[in-house]
């Protein structure tokens, strides 16, 4: 409604005037919600993360109490091997997957392919974890014959701790990684044609096209892709938690940090435990931001 | 909507840029009133029955029940059509889910929320639900004394702390031995008497049958089943606050290493008998099976769907020499009553009727009933039913031969085992080897519930 009248009203408007209170007004909406749901939610956390029960101040205690839970130490090894994995996978087969998508690109099968890697991202969190559920468990799976001949009879096998880093990267790299290929699809797309075609006079092949010229072009999505995956992949909880429900405990539980802040606030009544630990996180995430930012010149102008 | 007023004033003057941060405080700190707020200050509450009372009104009785006692509630709005209940279908916290803690730590945040009456398939809900004042005092004036005499002897101790009854017991899981007649008489065996004959029985069957059953140990409550019968005293809860955890003691390992021979031949299963894998590959194969009371309907009836006249009951095995019959309990659900209920005469009314009355507990509850009067009724009513093999006389005697040595603590000996010991079972490790480790981890979990443990 406001978007028909703006027209009229600009017109009479010098158009400084206009500049100055559009930009604002469009962030404002933005500003409100990340006050609401992001600032002020970090804000009670640390609130909670540096007092105890009764809401006195207590220092790092909290800091202190959690990291000598025993399975604190546990948390951090098993996070930290799925970052790996997860970032590795999602940096390596995204890329990947988007170059060979920027080839074949030519009409329909270019176009069948994008969608395809899309559809898993279309799926909720939660519900694309349970689907992997069924196929993990080799008598319901439709490719129990596959499970099979890997040495998988029973989901018990499959859900073996050593598997768990690789089966929660496939799920997490099925659900996620489609979203991104379109997305470095279309920064492909944003590369000149000449500065390809410059490269092709000067002979260079497919392969060399893709290291010494796409990738580089493509290094701030890569960035921001990993900036974010890390800061999810940090957060790991539905699919360890989902896990550990139709596993009935026997795999998944108290497997990531988040899933540790959730038996602190809710099992052990410790929130103030749990906002400790989120804070914690809350700082890796942040500073692995930093970090990355910094050593890619993110904010560079071109 | 308030989002939006400001930018509509600001098509109008220009120096309205400003006013975006003026509206933004305003929300903010409306929602810092609003999360403030939350634990904020409850009407006035008169002390009734031991507790303090919220202001009585009229309305739904909200009822949390798990899908198997949502027949009970169903059951109980049909004889009473005056009464408005609500029912709510949740997981029963079965293995130690904690759904109902986590959502009653958020209802004790917001200050509101709490359902009236609880049902849990878990019985250690007391051991957080008191200190959290969820769980209302039964035995001060809610529930009658001579209701709560006629409930079997000890099915209401896992719902007292400090002498005061905070629940009541749904059923008793006491284990006993099943098993499946026809089959029995077919191979020309008979039912083991001790853990002895038990363990020659299942060599037997791995020899002459192979791929028959004569038991399972792939469940969360393996050790509910066995080691507790054993007497292994891995669970003694000597305190409110105390548990004294001992895997290495003889009952352990003998009991340790009659499983391992039969697993390892084959004869007890370690799938679960709730895995898919169960009940596509060995639900006909099931000769003998150790289980609580819950098994001969949830187990046999519903989810094996073995025929009628099939199923018999018989005492869980003893070690020879042992003087007095001792047997394994799991879970046997609870229910609770919300201090915070408004509408408590209702509430007590369905909880009452819902854990003494012949119509449910004494007909259809799928398990052996807390309440001695409904339990008679109950074994009448399944000896009727003509579904069992003779009389289920063996779960009333095992009724009062649950070993008091294994007790309910705040953490979930479930989780546990399922965390620790199955794995290492499903990649073939011995349970005898895995001992240690299943200590280790009960000292740990009890020790960040602030438990002190003796070894």
């Amino acid at each position: 409604m406001t978007a028909t009248a703006a027209p009229a009203g600009s017109g009479r408007r010098p158009r400084g005037t206009a500049r100055s209170w559009a930009g604002p007004a469009f962030v404002a909406g933005y500003v409100l919600l990340l006050l609401a749901f992001g600032v002020l939610p970090i804000g009670y956390a640390i609130y909670f993360a540096f007092t105890d029960g009764g809401g006195s101040f207590t220092g790092f205690a909290n800091f202190v109490t959690t990291a000598q839970d025993f399975r604190f130490v546990d948390a951090i090894g098993h996070v930290a091997l799925y970052l790996l994995f997860w970032l590795l996978s999602l940096v390596v087969f995204v890329v990947g997957l988007a170059l060979l998508l920027h080839r074949v690109s030519s009409g329909w099968a270019g176009q069948a392919l994008r969608f395809l890697y899309y559809i898993p991202g279309a799926l909720a969190g939660a519900a694309s974890v349970l689907v992997w559920l069924f196929m993990l468990d080799p008598t319901v799976s439709p490719v129990s014959s596959m499970l099979g001949s890997l040495g998988f009879h029973t989901f018990g096998q499959v859900i073996a701790p050593g598997n768990l880093p690789v089966l929660f990267t496939v799920i997490a790299f099925w659900t996620g990684a489609g979203g991104w290929i379109v997305v470095m699809y279309g920064a492909l797309n944003n590369i000149p044609t000449d500065v390809l075609e410059a490269a092709r006079i000067d002979g260079a092949g497919a392969w060399q096209t893709a290291w010494h010229v796409q990738i580089p072009m493509l290094r701030k999505w890569i960035v921001y892709m990993v900036i974010l995956a890390f800061a999810g992949g940090a957060q790991l909880f539905v699919e360890p938690q989902l896990l550990s429900l139709a596993s009935v405990g026997v795999a998944g539980r108290d497997y990531s940090l988040n899933q540790l802040t959730y038996d602190f606030a809710f099992q052990m009544n410790d929130i103030n435990g749990a906002a400790a630990v989120s804070l914690e996180l809350l700082v890796v995430s942040v500073s692995v931001a930093g970090i990355f930012i910094a050593r890619s010149r993110f904010f560079d102008a071109d | 909507m308030t989002v939006n007023k400001p930018l509509a004033d600001e098509k109008a003057v220009p120096r309205k840029r400003r006013t975006a941060w003026p509206a933004a405080c305003t929300v903010t700190v409306a929602l810092a009133t609003a999360l403030s707020a939350c634990g904020g200050a409850a009407p006035a509450k008169t002390t009734e029955d031991g507790f303090a009372q919220a202001a009585q009104t009229d309305g739904a009785v909200t009822v949390w029940v798990d899908a198997t006692r949502t027949a009970a509630a169903k059951q109980y709005q049909q004889l009473h059509p005056e009464v408005k209940l609500d029912i709510v279908s949740y997981d029963g916290d079965a293995n130690g889910s904690n759904y109902l803690q986590t959502k009653v730590q958020l209802f004790n945040r917001t200050g509101k929320g709490w359902p009236d009456v609880v049902f849990s398939s878990q019985n250690n809900e007391v051991t957080w639900a008191v200190d959290a004042g969820f769980a209302a005092p039964l035995d001060k004036g809610l529930i009658a004394a001579d209701t709560l005499g006629r409930f079997a002897k000890g099915a209401n101790d896992v719902c007292t702390v400090n002498g005061t009854v905070y629940c009541l017991r749904n059923d008793l899981s006491q284990v006993v031995l099943w098993y499946d007649a026809p089959l029995m008489k077919q191979f020309g065996y008979t039912v083991p008497k001790t853990w002895e004959e038990y363990q020659a029985l299942g060599q037997k069957v791995a020899a002459e049958h192979p791929g028959y059953l004569v038991g399972d140990a792939g469940d969360t409550f393996t050790p509910e089943i066995y080691l507790w019968a054993s007497k292994c005293g891995a669970n003694h809860i000597t305190g409110p606050k105390a548990v004294s955890a001992d895997t290495g003691g003889p009952e352990c390992t003998k009991m340790a290493q009659l499983m391992d021979t039969l697993i390892k031949n084959k004869s007890m299963s370690i799938s679960g008998v709730f895995s898919t894998d169960f009940a596509k590959n060995e639900k006909d194969k099931v000769l003998l099976m150790p289980g609580p009371a819950w098994y001969g309907g949830a187990v046999f009836h519903d989810t094996l769907k073995t025929p009628e006249k099939t199923i018999g009951a018989a005492p869980i095995p003893q070690w020879q020499g042992d003087s007095a019959p001792a047997t394994g309990n799991v879970g046997g659900g609870t229910w609770l009553l919300s201090q915070h209920s408004t509408h408590l005469k209702a509430a007590t009314d369905f909880l009452k009727w819902v854990t003494t009355d012949n119509a449910y507990q004494g007909e259809k509850a799928p398990g052996f009933p807390a309440y001695a009067p409904a339990a008679e009724n109950w074994l009448k009513a399944q000896a009727a039913s003509g579904y069992f093999d003779g009389d289920l006389g063996a779960l009333k005697d095992a009724s009062s031969q649950v070993w008091p040595g294994w007790g309910s603590a705040q953490f979930s000996q479930e989780a546990i085992w399922a965390a620790t010991v199955k794995p290492g079972l499903t990649q073939g490790q011995t349970l005898v080897s895995l001992l240690p480790a299943w200590q280790d981890s009960i000292v740990k979990h009890a020790e960040s519930f602030g438990y002190k443990v003796s070894q």
